[in-house]
């Protein structure tokens, strides 16, 4: 993160690195007269270079959860602090642009622009960014995660797993500090599930990417460092696996 | 917070943004090219109308002096005087005199006879163009002979041929040609008053030149230079004044030709604008559409961390290039279609239209172009920037159209000034400009509520018995994504606007035909001779024809109104006298009673006539008193034919003038004018055409000098004129249509992606075509109906405030046109709707599922 590092942060509260600190938040919908309290009162939060996979039934809150972490959406109450940054009070604006400096996304249902090419959709994040050689470096992506031969095709046609593997690239083209996925396999079958989650691991391997991954799949959860139960809104358990120790 | 200010974030690359709406528009242009034809054809007709302006300046600058023939023209219904006859000798180079009147012509080998206006001409006008005649040495070779040169409508009319021989008067003429066009008439004009050409010489002994006829005298000059005319002018300029002569130079009369082409090109851009209007509902359409279907892709883009600004950049820069795109194949249509105009026009101007290239016109076009499609546009494109990028989690929210959004509000508002601001350019005054747009924007509010309220009424009483194909086709109308509102409105406003143009029609023409039905009086013959009365009586009861009305004439000048002479107005100000009531005759008629036609408002009329000793009391029509401002009480001195007689105004009538009858300004009493020289007024109805051809021919054999005004004749000659004028307005209002059928194109198509990933699930859940096909067909058809139906209504509405209040006519529209109106408009809505799903209904699912949708 060359750039990032030059620049001075408002540093609230922030512990020894960890790179995502949630305190007491808590989201409720309106709908009609009654609200619905769908996150009541979470707090965590997460070190640098870890690995948490948020697992919980459906309906449970995760992919709003996520939206709260990353800045898609505003919490009722509470704060959320990302790379010292408190995002609450923060304009659409402002979070977009931390957003693209700091996050990456991959979505369960990919999430492509459907009018751009896997090339041009990799490319995107690094235009926003108005850096250099970015043809070449998206390239360099694609065929990290071999797609080579399909870089001018439309989302449309590519298969499921190719189109996520499209969105891990650009997930990772501005090396992202913090990587968030909803679901990143709940689409695909197992071995190309296992390949994309080989993907995120090695990510976090070689650049230290802190991956957030909410999934269903006990096992990709087992292989993280760190499993965040969700129940009706609350955290009923926050445990280390044996991961954890196996990295620290 | 400064590292969010970082000068890499701060600063918008515009090449990037270019790049992005070039890659964004890739997949979806058949999209935009909707938009484009939407205002396409608006732009068309007003860059064709912007280049005819231009065009037909042009020539009227270079035609100037060939739409007078000649460099001064001066005119009087008297003949000059000893003094001005001096005076007109000593003007210009060359000069030709020429005296006009309406007369009766008869064709002897058809048998026909029509009233017609006869030009007696001496000299060898026009010195600039010419008559123009077939065969063309006509126009000068008769002045020498016993020949006419008569107009191409009456030649036609009565199938007559060069050679035949025209009675005028008691003299017959050979026809020399057919006059095709003569200096500064036009189609339109000639058929009001068909013209015919005779040499001066032979005026005298057609025996026409009797007291009583209503003459103009008219006398044309041509001089080496404008110079040496207007010193000429200069010098002689109050005598000519004082003796009530007008004069006109080339210079001049180009004015007013240019000022009455001004009155037309605004009504016709006024008629262009709607058609671009109409449009731009279209260019909000589709964009709406076209944004709504980037939301995902907006979404995405603000999660990976563009800006607001930019997401909105991307689309405007595509709304700019689009518009530009739509306004440039809109002008080039525009020029394309301006070729035709002066086939449209021709009749209407005096002129011969050129048909350059206008760039001036093409640029304006582009200009409007570009401009309403941002306004436009960007009422749908302001969404963008507040479209969140949670939409990536949970793709199922709309987008709330925020009105409270001050940005929209504020473009609502300059929309709103745009329309106001064009219309004033074209109309006289801001209440005008702002009626036009209040209107617009009533009509449009009306219509949303109208789609509004469907919605709320299907949801409300939802038919929940009914089949599950009626179900679906009336649960379409509300469920999310609906196009009710944009649907009904686009329709809706299309409807509108046909159907006013063509109750508006309706009116104009039943104004005319109304006063021609029942048992009223067709038939006029003026100019009889005091002498003649008793003969013409006899003759019309020898043909069994009723004498409903015989009134004496006698016309007369207004010498000064309450103590002041025309001089004398003019220079006191404070007056008011409009100088015009000191001109022309009048012609005048007297009685003492009231006709069924009119009402006393003021004064009296007593029955007694006129009492020796007495003041003359006189009766004004009310309109025309307040014209010249007098009132009860107030002296008028009228010249009648040399004799100078003052009288007092006695009282006010209130005229139907709508009525055929013989209506006058001004009734003497009785016992003042019977000696004063005068003539008849006859008013009879005659059964039938054979009846009214043998009874004119005969009066016209015996009495050449009686003109007759054959009120059926009057009907066809009206009817051809509005014809004419009704031609160039459906010519104009076509654009208008051919525009609201491809903005219902285009919002019908639009809809169809709204509605086809949902039929194509139905068909993989097993609907059958016909199913599908009847969902459609119902949906659609409640859209039509309720568009056209409110349409419909609104411009009942509309055309009856026109009706009374700007042509004061009663506003009776026929009723099966209103229907066939409601059933087409319905039917091409269904049609369309179905015409684009076919694809759904005809395709496997599987297929379509593989397209993007
Ligand atoms: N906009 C909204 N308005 C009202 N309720 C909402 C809204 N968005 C989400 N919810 C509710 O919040 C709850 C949590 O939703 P969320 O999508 O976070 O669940 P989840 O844990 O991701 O479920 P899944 O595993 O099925 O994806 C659900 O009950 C959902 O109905
Ligand atoms: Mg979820």
């Amino acid at each position: 993160m060359p750039k990032a590092c030059n620049l001075k942060r408002i540093v609230i509260n922030k512990m020894a690195n960890s790179i995502l600190e949630v305190n007491n938040i808590t989201r409720s919908y309106k709908s009609g007269n009654r609200e619905l309290t769908v996150l009541q009162d979470i707090s965590f939060s997460v070190e640098e270079g870890s690995i948490v996979s948020i697992v919980g039934p459906s309906g449970s809150g995760k992919t709003t959860l996520l939206g709260l972490c990353a800045g898609l959406d505003r919490s009722t109450s509470g704060s959320v602090i990302l790379n010292g940054i408190q995002l609450d009070h923060l304009g659409e604006d402002e979070r977009a642009r931390i957003r693209n400096r700091y996050l990456g996304f991959i979505f369960q249902n990919f999430q492509l622009m459907p009018t751009l090419t896997a090339l041009e959709n990799v490319m995107v994040p690094l235009e926003l960014r108005n850096e250099k050689n970015i043809r070449d470096r998206a390239m360099t992506l694609l065929e990290k995660v071999g797609l080579s031969e399909r870089i001018h095709h439309y989302p449309v046609q590519l298969s499921g797993g190719e189109q996520q593997r499209v969105s891990i690239a650009r997930a990772f083209s501005t090396h992202p500090k913090i990587l968030f996925a909803d679901e990143p396999t709940g689409n695909l079958d197992d071995e190309t599930s296992d390949r994309i989650v080989q993907l995120l691991f090695d990510l976090n391997k070689e650049a230290g990417t802190t991956l957030i991954i909410v999934t269903h799949n006990p096992e990709l959860a087992e292989s993280t460092h760190r499993i965040i139960k969700l129940k009706g809104g609350h955290i009923i358990s926050d445990e280390p696996t044996r991961n954890a120790v196996l990295s620290a | 917070m400064d590292h969010l200010s970082s000068p890499e974030h701060k600063q918008i690359n515009f090449s990037w943004l270019l790049t992005m709406a070039w890659r964004d528009s890739r997949r979806n242009r058949g999209r935009l090219l909707l938009f484009i034809s939407s205002i396409i054809i608006g732009i068309a007709a007003l860059v064709a109308i912007f280049s005819l302006e231009n065009n037909v300046r042009k020539d009227i600058d270079n035609q100037a002096k060939s739409l007078a023939g000649a460099d001064l023209i001066m005119d009087n219904n008297r003949a000059p005087d000893e003094a001005v006859g001096k005076l007109i000798d000593s003007l210009g180079e060359e000069r030709s005199a020429q005296c006009s009147f309406a007369s009766m012509v008869y064709f002897k080998k058809s048998g026909g006879t029509r009233l017609v206006e006869v030009l007696a001409l001496e000299g060898d006008y026009p010195y600039y163009g010419s008559l123009e005649t077939i065969p063309a040495a006509a126009g000068r070779d008769f002045r020498g002979r016993q020949e006419a040169l008569v107009d191409k409508t009456l030649m036609l009319q009565y199938n007559a041929q060069p050679g035949d021989t025209i009675q005028v008067g008691e003299l017959d003429f050979r026809i020399a040609g057919t006059l095709t066009q003569a200096p500064g008439r036009t189609g339109v004009s000639t058929t009001i008053a068909a013209p015919v050409y005779i040499p001066f010489r032979y005026l005298e002994q057609t025996g026409l030149l009797q007291k009583g006829s209503r003459f103009r005298y008219t006398y044309y000059f041509k001089y080496g230079s404008d110079v040496q005319m207007n010193k000429q002018l200069e010098a002689v300029k109050d005598t000519l004044e004082r003796s009530g002569w007008d004069y006109e130079t080339a210079e001049f009369r180009k004015q007013q030709t240019s000022r009455q082409f001004d009155d037309l090109s605004k009504f016709l851009t006024l008629v262009g604008f709607i058609a671009l209007l109409l449009g731009c509902i279209g260019i909000a359409s589709s964009i709406n559409i076209y944004v709504r279907e980037k939301i995902h892709g907006i979404a995405v883009l603000r999660c990976l961390g563009a800006s607001g600004l930019q997401t909105f950049l991307i689309y405007l820069i595509q709304i700019v290039v689009i518009g530009l795109v739509g306004a440039i194949a809109g002008a080039a249509l525009g020029t394309l279609a301006q070729q035709l105009l002066p086939v449209v026009l021709k009749d209407l101007l005096p002129v011969h239209i050129t048909t350059a290239v206008s760039w001036s016109a093409v640029f304006k076009g582009l200009g409007l172009g570009v401009i309403v499609s941002l306004l436009f546009g960007l009422l749908p494109l302001l969404s963008v920037r507040n479209i969140s990028p949670l939409y990536t989690l949970r793709i199922s929210l709309e987008p709330h159209p925020s009105w409270k959004d001050p940005a929209q509000i504020l473009l609502f508002g300059i929309i709103l000034l745009f329309v106001c601001l064009f219309a004033r350019l074209q109309m006289e005054s801001w209440m005008q400009a702002a009626v036009f747009t209040t209107g617009i924007l009533v009509a449009f509010i009306i219509l949303a509520m109208a789609a509004l309220l469907l919605r709320w009424a299907v949801k409300k009483f939802f038919p929940s018995a009914l089949s599950y194909v009626w179900r679906q086709g009336f649960a379409n109308l509300y469920r999310p994504n609906n196009q009710t509102i944009l649907l009904i409105v686009t329709i809706g406003l299309g409807t509108l606007f046909i159907g006013t143009l063509y109750f508006v029609q309706g009116t104009l023409m039943n104004r005319v035909s109304l006063s021609g039905s029942g048992n009223q009086s067709n038939m006029v013959l003026f100019d009889i001779q005091t002498s003649q009365k008793q003969a013409v009586a006899e003759l019309a009861q020898k043909f069994q024809l009723p004498l409903q009305q015989q009134v004496p004439i006698v016309t007369m000048r207004i010498e000064e109104i309450k103590g002041r002479t025309a001089e004398e107005a003019r220079k006191d100000s404070t007056l008011r006298t409009p100088r015009r009531a000191y001109e022309g005759e009048i012609r005048v008629t007297y009685r003492d009673t009231l006709t069924d036609s009119e009402k006393l408002t003021a004064g009296k009329m007593d029955g007694s006539g006129h009492q020796q000793g007495q003041p003359v009391y006189i009766s004004l029509e009310k309109g025309w008193a307040e014209y010249i401002r007098v009132g009860v009480g107030d002296s008028i001195l009228f010249n009648v034919q040399g004799t100078l007689m003052s009288t007092v105004v006695g009282s006010l009538r209130d005229v139907d003038w709508q009525r055929v009858q013989t209506n006058f300004r001004v009734v003497f009493p009785t016992g003042v004018l019977e000696n004063a020289p005068q003539f008849y007024v006859l008013v009879t109805r005659v059964p039938s055409g054979e009846v009214s051809a043998a009874f004119q021919q005969s009066v016209v054999q015996k009495f050449p000098n009686i003109s007759i005004i054959d009120l059926g004749l009057i009907l066809r000659v009206l009817d051809e004129v509005l014809e004419k004028i009704g031609f160039v307005i459906r010519f104009m209002a076509g654009f208008s249509i051919a525009t609201g059928l491809i903005v219902l194109i285009a919002s019908v198509f639009v809809s169809k992606y709204q509605r086809m990933q949902e039929s194509i699930l139905l068909r993989t859940l097993g609907a059958s075509r016909r199913q599908i096909f009847l969902i459609i067909t119902l949906e659609y058809f409640f859209l039509g109906a309720l568009a056209a139906a409110t349409g419909i209504l609104l411009s009942l509405a509309g055309s009856w405030a026109l009706a009374h209040f700007s042509f004061d006519a009663p506003f009776q529209p026929s009723w099966p046109p209103v229907v066939i109106l409601f059933f087409a408009i319905t039917f091409l809505t269904v049609i369309i709707g179905l015409f684009n799903s076919r694809g759904v209904v005809n395709t496997p699912p599987l297929e379509i599922l593989r397209k993007e949708v």
